[in-house]
């Protein structure tokens, strides 16, 4: 059988559109994809922001890679900059000196490529906070949220191995920090930093091992899982808010081609431009003022880029003293603890949608979002974990705040200590009481209308304020949230009450014994009524 | 000069907090860059007055006997409110009155940087007086401040001050609520007298220490980036990843997330 | 006991349990109305105001095109001179302003195009379970059937397990390769433990390396300190040595410092001591000397030590103070070290009691 037939257009596109076609099939692509539906929410671009902040590292990135050389083999700086005219550093200092003083635009393209980085960061965070807030990692995304995690500390190795590359004092304190980290595991910790450094600390060899991993395998590695996760959100279609004709069985929005394709193609230029407007205008990462590494030097305000101050910032709230010598060897406490506390932060942050899935036991898809006010527990639990990871990321600048609010770095840190631990406490108490009040507020509006502002007085000589109904439309808005309620303990098939059973039964308690359900049509009726005597 | 040099700052600094999406920014980024020239000024050692004479001497022991001897003692010998001068040398006076830093209004973590109280005339009196009760490092010359090595002044600043004073003079935090003072304003000749005489908890830089050639290398690299703003733009006020991650948080994600609400509203 | 703040609803999960677990489905709920009315834009509306769009959108490319111009021109009449800063600044901002406005009215350009003037029809794509239809899913148990059938993989165990244990093996000489990162001929402990210093290694300036009289110290000074013959070695030698051995110095009225043993006394030469500056929490120069309270402040942890006595850590992380290296003077009045330091120097390490 020959395929062949008359192109279906004539003119210079109709020809070159069958001959990519005819090679590729790319039609069938352009028939399933190009008016695919995306909702249209603010909110719902932080994604893209961080897609794009990657592509921007990864071409201010290579542009850098041309000139940067990862050495630590020890020059004489003979660049422009007259303050280190002369002064022995590695190879890899010298050449981003020269990236900054010597290339025309090597400065722009430097700053671009940081404050695209501390972007990349930034937006990952913010997009998954939107994501948990919204509960758009319930089923069938909770793989997709294990990537985006995956991604997000890739995403902070990516930044801690760029920040070291120019092996300039501020780094080299960096990894002298890691170094001491590492060296305080139980076991295996001498052996893996002199592992990773080639012998001892600083030595000749980290600078070029930090770049094989920073330009090579965890870009790699990010982008197979942008590549996975991006395959998701089209194998699931993206969430939409609930509101009149949304449903879990539609998406409403735009169509690829061509309006969502103008606004996320221009989103892009969008992001694109205001990073270079930043990095045009804002210094960033100074390295000149910084010197070249010697273990000898360091400089007040010594902190990391800020997403890996939360870390610095455990390290900073550790009590003194804490080490001990048990069974002939030394356990830093100083450094098991606060490296306990992250990777337990990160894997609950990593697991939570598994847990919220266990316990609710709800095994429906849900593409409608809740309005974090809708799920009142969860809400909380998002802004105890904010206010944990807040409070370490003050800590890691603990100095700055002493002397910019004329306090002293004692009594700021031993605040930040307690606030550490009851911080989350408050935060989860009060985040879950305004939840529900708001909560309460819509039932309120929906039984009884809104306040119009406008007073009448009645024949009797009464004055009341007229309230208004809501519409149809603005009704649904209210009413139509996911409502949970606890699990009754009943025995299983076997006439048994396991361990598990009771946990998740006390689990549902906690999280939807305090609930607020959505207005029915009789309870609207009935207070329809009502207010008409 | 000095009233005008910090107006010139706070007007610099109130710039770096501004909006950055706006345009104003940029201009203000180009009052920074070239109108930092003009800040810049060392105030040189007053030579006009003779240390050494009877005369000026007694003017200053009548300003130490009415302004001084409180905490410090009739004769400097000190006090339990304020340690003994003798020896101190006349470039601690200098520094001590020159800078404001005394006399002190309260006790504090540390005597903080005033208004100056005296003039310079009534200053080199004081600093005459002291001087004439013991012999102490004395104020430098102008040609001791001026035209030293700019890259190994560098080199010395960032092991001996940095960790203080931070790499580019930004100055930091020490304990107890007392911190090392930011050094972009500060007069050369008081830069000296700090190294020399180790005010407060400052430690000490004798001349065999860093040799009146390293603290004049020192004071030419503090002056040359006080004089070269960064090649990159806004510092932030020198503060490192911590400012630069506030300020993309606020301004950097700030606009973006403004120009979402923009991108997904409905045109009209 | 579940409390129910408004009484009318179910407090038993209604429907199937199975399925929505905890979610509770009111029969009473109301139902969806629908999409609203669509609302038409001003520029659907009033064809003015469509044409004003257009024009906004192709001059902002236009000056897109201009901005792009503007950076090409920036970057050739802003050129770098050597050793002038403010050159690169210049050449920075206007390169960096012309590529961000280039940029930005592209993308104002397309966003405006899309919201303005392309047609504002709300579309509406239908969803389907994410997993296969029952067919579907049901053909694919068959062809892992089929294929272990056919190939025997639950049948043979000799050689399923075979192939497990292979795929173990295998990486075991990728893990192997790691070894040969550092040295094979070092020992980690060994160089932890051991720093440049030795007895009589004069005590000498950082960076000059020139020798420190202890008559040269006053009440109040520090000096930062390198060993002797430090400057001497080759780069990257010199740097893993520094890291390991840079000391701080300072002279304190004899009186103030407290000793726990006369032996530690020792240690010090007329009220002048030496710390090792390498903070014994994660390594960073403990530098911050104040000379009226005696202590050291690490700028990275804020961890505090008191020279008065002997360094014990008064705040912080630390867990250690930092350890002192044992000085006198020579004969020709040289500050000396009397021996290496008596413990290891910097952070702990698991090794680090044995």
């Amino acid at each position: 059988m020959s395929s062949v037939t008359a192109p279906a257009q004539s003119g210079v596109v109709g020809k070159f559109s069958n001959y990519l076609d005819e090679r590729t099939s790319i039609s069938g692509a352009v028939k399933e994809f190009g008016r695919k539906v995306f909702p249209d929410h603010w909110s719902f671009l932080l994604g893209e922001v961080a897609l794009y902040s990657f592509v921007i590292i990864l071409l201010s990135g290579s542009f850098l890679t041309f000139f940067f050389q990862a050495s630590m083999t020890p020059v004489h700086y003979e660049g422009s900059y007259v303050p280190l005219k002369g002064i022995e550093m590695s190879a890899a200092m010298a050449s981003t000196l020269d990236i900054s003083f010597d290339i025309r635009g090597g400065l722009l393209m430097r700053q671009v490529h940081h404050w695209a980085a501390l972007l990349f960061v930034a937006s990952i965070g913010l997009h998954m906070l939107r994501v948990f807030f919204t509960g758009a990692f319930r089923k069938p995304r909770e793989l997709n949220w294990s990537i985006g995690f995956v991604l997000f500390v890739l995403a902070m190795a990516e930044g801690f191995t760029g920040y070291s590359l120019p092996d300039d004092l501020l780094s080299g304190n960096g990894l002298r920090i890691i170094d001491g980290m590492v060296l305080g595991l139980p076991v295996v910790g001498t052996w893996i930093t002199f592992l990773l450094f080639g012998g001892e600390f600083p030595g000749n060899d980290i600078v070029g091992r930090l770049y094989s991993l920073h330009i090579l395998l965890l870009p790699a590695f990010v982008l197979i899982f942008i590549v996975l996760h991006l395959m998701f959100v089209i194998i699931h279609k993206h969430t939409q808010y609930p509101g009149p004709g949304k449903t879990e069985e539609n998406v409403v929005g735009f169509p690829v081609l061509p309006v969502y394709a103008a606004k996320a193609g221009g989103f892009f230029f969008l992001v694109f431009g205001v990073v270079a407007l930043i990095a045009a205008t804002v210094t960033i990462n100074p390295i000149w003022n910084y010197g070249p590494y010697d273990p000898s030097p360091v400089s007040a305000g010594t902190q990391p880029d800020w997403y890996i101050g939360f870390a610095d910032g455990a390290l900073r709230l550790m009590p003194p003293h804490l080490e001990t010598y048990w069974f002939g060897y030394t356990w830093s406490w100083n450094i098991i603890i606060p490296v306990l506390v992250l990777v337990l932060f990160l894997a609950a942050a990593f697991a939570y949608p598994f847990v919220e899935a266990w316990v609710t036991g709800d095994k429906r898809e849900h593409h409608l979002l809740d309005r974090p006010r809708n799920a009142p527990v969860r809400t909380a639990i998002g802004a105890a974990g904010v206010t944990f990871y807040a409070v370490l990321w003050a800590a890691a600048s603990s100095d700055i705040i002493a002397t910019h609010f004329k306090v002293t770095m004692e009594g700021v840190i031993n605040t930040l200590q307690i606030l550490l631990i009851i911080g989350p406490i408050i935060a989860f108490m009060v985040t879950k009481r305004i939840a529900l009040a708001l909560q309460k507020k819509d039932r309120e509006i929906l039984l009884h209308g809104f306040e119009t502002g406008r007073i009448v007085r009645l024949p009797g000589g009464e004055f009341i304020e007229v309230h208004q109904q809501l519409d149809a439309y603005d009704r649904w808005q209210l009413v139509s949230y996911n409502d949970n309620a606890p699990i009754m303990l009943r025995p299983n098939p076997k006439g048994k009450i396991t361990g598990g059973m009771r946990m998740r039964a006390s689990l549902s308690r906690f999280f939807f014994e305090d609930r607020i359900a959505p207005v029915t049509e009789n309870e609207y009726k009935l207070a329809l009524e009502h207010s008409h005597h | 000069m000095r009233k005008n040099m910090s107006d010139n700052k706070a007007q610099r600094r109130r710039g770096r907090r501004g909006p950055i999406a706006s345009v104003a920014l940029i201009l203000v980024g180009l009052v920074a860059t070239g109108g930092a020239y003009a800040a810049f000024s060392s105030a040189s050692a007053n030579a006009a007055v003779d240390l050494t004479s009877p005369a000026v001497i007694e003017e200053g022991q009548k300003l130490f006997a009415a302004n001084c001897a409180t905490c410090h003692g009739q004769q400097a010998q000190g006090t339990e409110n304020g340690p003994s001068l003798i020896g101190v040398g006349s470039a601690a006076v200098d520094f001590q009155v020159g800078t404001g830093r005394m006399p002190m209004q309260m006790s504090g973590p540390q005597a903080e940087q005033k208004p100056v109280q005296f003039t310079d005339e009534q200053t080199q009196a004081l600093a005459a007086y002291v001087a004439s009760l013991a012999p102490g490092p004395s104020i430098p010359t102008a040609s001791q401040l001026e035209g030293g090595n700019v890259s190994n002044g560098g080199e010395l600043f960032r092991i001996n001050c940095a960790m203080c004073h931070n790499v580019a003079g930004a100055g930091g935090a020490l304990t107890e609520g007392k911190y090392a003072p930011e050094l972009t304003g500060v007069a050369a000749v008081h830069v000296y007298e700090a190294m020399l005489t180790g005010p407060q908890n400052m430690p000490v830089f004798n001349d065999l220490n860093l040799t009146p050639e390293e603290k004049k290398d020192i004071i030419s690299y503090l002056s040359y980036i006080e004089e070269n703003p960064s090649a990159g733009g806004i510092q932030l006020s020198n503060l490192g990843p911590v400012s630069e991650g506030l300020f993309l948080w606020i301004f950097g994600l700030g606009a973006i997330v403004a120009l979402t609400v923009w991108i997904t509203a409905k045109s009209n | 006991m579940a409390k129910n703040e408004n009484g009318t609803a179910d407090i038993v999960p209604a429907g199937s349990a199975e399925v929505t677990g905890t979610g509770v489905v009111s029969p009473d709920a109301f139902t969806n109305p629908g999409l609203p009315p669509h609302r038409p834009r001003i520029t659907d509306l009033d064809p003015k105001a469509a044409k004003r769009a257009e024009r906004v959108v192709y001059w902002l490319f236009y000056i897109s095109i201009a901005a792009s111009v503007f950076a090409v021109y920036a970057y050739m009449f802003f050129p770098i001179e050597p050793e002038n800063i403010h050159s690169v600044r210049m050449n920075t901002l206007y390169l960096g302003l012309g590529i961000a406005f280039s940029l930005l009215a592209i993308g104002i350009a397309a966003v405006h195009w899309g919201k303005a003037v392309m047609a504002d029809k709300e579309a509406i794509d239908y969803r389907h379970p994410v997993r296969g239809t029952e067919e579907t899913r049901a053909r694919a148990v068959e062809i892992f059937r089929e294929s272990d059938e056919e190939s025997g993989f639950s049948r043979r165990t000799l050689i399923r397990n075979g192939l497990i244990g292979a795929l173990i093996a295998f990486p075991l000489p990728a893990i192997a390769l790691f070894r040969g990162l550092a040295p094979m001929d070092q020992d980690p402990n060994n160089l932890l433990k051991h720093t440049m210093w030795k007895k009589g290694t004069r005590l000498t300036r950082d960076p000059q390396g020139t020798p420190i009289k202890a008559s040269e110290l006053t009440i109040g000074s520090a000096f930062q300190v390198i060993p002797e013959g430090l400057v001497d070695l080759p780069e990257h030698e010199m740097l893993d040595e520094k890291a390991k051995a840079a000391v701080l110095l300072v002279r304190l009225k004899k009186e103030d410092l407290n000793w726990t043993s006369a032996e530690r006394e020792s240690w010090s030469y007329d009220g002048i001591v030496a710390y090792s500056k390498i903070c014994t929490h994660v390594g960073c120069p403990v530098a911050l000397y104040e000379q009226q309270t005696h202590h050291l402040l690490c700028p990275c942890h804020q961890s505090q030590f008191d020279i008065a006595n002997e360094c014990a850590v008064i705040f912080g992380p630390a867990a250690r103070p930092l350890p002192q290296l044992p000085i006198t003077v020579d004969a020709e009045g040289y500050l000396v070290a009397t021996s290496d330091f008596t413990e290891p120097v910097g952070p702990s390490f698991w090794e680090r009691s044995k």
